[in-house]
């Protein structure tokens, strides 16, 4: 690439508008942690007054998150949330049953087999191949460590 | 007199007329400025189709029905369609337009289709080889995003440089008998790459090949930006525009006065959250052959410029850390014909 290209490169770099970030990080904060609050609300309720033990709260309350994370990207309104929540929505665990919900119900139209089942994973697929991997990997390092 | 002025541009001889153009319009884009001057507004995303790639298909055979009926031909006089989209091997194109039975040119220019379909097919009637001669383009925001992009419920952010896929089609029916607005020169654009590789930021990949064809056009004419009352360029945005406008600055020409996008026009930037503005060959198609051909009909321009602007890059390129390829397409417009 030549000089004027870079030069080009830097112009737009310069000019493009940039991502407002205080914002971003303001409305991720506040969104996110609104849903991990409910979250904890929804433990507190299956904990104190359904009278679940403590492992059961641990995997009730992500199937119910992913539930309504599932539940609220049907209804055509988990994304219109992520617009303004960016990282808020995204980390949580509701939107990783977004990124496996929305490509199942934008590719049905391809057939239940090569649409639904074979696009289900297209973002998230990534996300468990390197989660999975590298629990095992940290596992092994912790067993080889002795804990 | 010769009918190629120079490397890129050819000036027709014969007069190549428009005898009628019409515009296809999703429901965001008639919420947009240009609204009144679409021909048909789809009243939902689905238009009564089963897919979106369906819907995109009927857009293009609805544009193609009411520019044949606006022109009162038949459909058996049009020789050629010339026709693409941005669909992995132009699926709306040929499954909408199938049922005419006219001969069929596939095209792919991406978002510069329009002006390109419109360039050949011009160039197709001043070579003696067609009488009348379609061109026909679309984009849906929906199968544009599941192609290029996510899902539509996937919860993801847009950087301020992307652009909204414009949901439209428009269709141009061009003849060698017509009373004009005519076809004058066709600029054809070559590959340009600047090496931006952000397909986010497409108005700013494609501003280089339009100010390479812009300024050819210039050179290869002899008219400079002033002899038109607007130049019009497809989908370059915000960003794009102004790039356009400096690297055009630098190469001695002042457009900033008449030019304008339609990426910028056909939508309300700050209200309709279309962050830079429009994209797709819909953009500068329903602008065209909407707003601009009636702008020419009522007097308000005389002379104007067409160009289409196209990022001609693929997921796989993308995926493999390519930059991204531009071309431009730029098509002169007269309400009065060429004189010999």
């Amino acid at each position: 690439m030549n000089n004027s290209n870079q030069e080009y490169l830097d112009y737009i770099e310069k000019n493009s508008p940039k991502s407002k970030l205080w914002r971003n990080m303001l409305l991720a904060f506040l969104v996110g942690g609104g849903i991990c609050t409910i979250g904890q609300g929804i433990g507190d309720i299956y904990e104190k007054v359904w009278g679940l033990n403590e492992e059961s709260v641990k995997n009730a309350v992500p199937i119910t998150m992913i539930f309504l994370g599932a539940l609220f990207t049907g209804f055509n309104l988990y994304h219109k949330l992520a617009k303004f929540a960016g990282a808020g929505t995204l980390v949580p665990i509701t939107g990783f049953a977004n990124a496996v919900v929305s490509p199942a119900i934008e590719f049905k139209k391809e057939g239940y087999v090569l649409g639904v089942a074979a696009k289900m994973f297209t973002i998230a697929g990534p996300v468990l191949v390197y989660g999975i991997n590298a629990a095992i990997a940290v596992g092994m390092l912790g067993y080889l460590m002795g804990y | 007199m010769q009918k190629r002025l120079g490397a890129q541009t050819v000036r027709f001889q014969s007069p190549v007329s428009f005898l009628a153009t019409a515009s296809v319009a999703g429901q965001k884009e008639a919420q947009g400025p240009l609204s009144k001057y679409f021909d048909v507004i789809m009243e939902n995303a689905e238009w009564g189709e089963e897919t979106w790639e369906k819907t995109e298909s009927k857009m293009q055979k609805h544009a193609l029905m009411r520019a044949v009926e606006k022109s009162g031909i038949d459909v058996k006089d049009i020789n050629y369609l010339f026709a693409g989209d941005l669909l992995n091997q132009c699926i709306s194109s040929t499954f909408g337009l199938m049922d005419f039975g006219i001969p069929f040119m596939g095209v792919y220019g991406a978002c510069s289709t329009m002006a390109e379909t419109i360039g050949l097919s011009a160039m197709a009637i001043d070579g003696g080889f067609a009488n009348i001669s379609a061109a026909v383009t679309s984009s849906h925001f929906c199968t544009a995003e599941r192609q290029y992009r996510n899902p539509l419920e996937y919860g993801g952010q847009r950087t301020p440089t992307a652009q909204w896929t414009v949901t439209g089609s428009g269709a141009a029916i061009l003849s060698g008998t017509g009373q004009g607005p005519f076809v004058t020169h066709f600029t054809s654009g070559r590959i340009v790459d600047f090496g931006v590789s952000d397909a986010n930021n497409m108005g700013a990949a494609m501003a280089p090949a339009a100010a390479d064809t812009l300024s050819a056009h210039f050179r290869e004419t002899g008219r400079n930006p002033d002899f038109y009352d607007l130049i019009l360029s497809g989908d370059l945005g915000m960003v794009g525009k102004a790039a356009l406008i400096d690297l055009m600055y630098e190469k001695g020409y002042m457009i900033s006065k008449n030019y304008d996008d339609c990426g910028c026009m056909i939508f309300d930037i700050e209200k309709q959250d279309v962050h830079a503005g429009g994209s797709g060959c819909g953009c500068l198609a329903s602008t065209f052959c909407g707003y601009v051909m009636d702008m020419i009909k009522m007097g308000e321009i005389k002379n104007i410029l067409i160009m289409g602007t196209g990022a001609l890059l693929s997921q796989t390129s993308s995926l493999q850390g390519e930059t991204i390829p531009s071309v431009a397409h730029v098509v002169a417009i007269s309400t009065e014909r060429n004189r010999l």
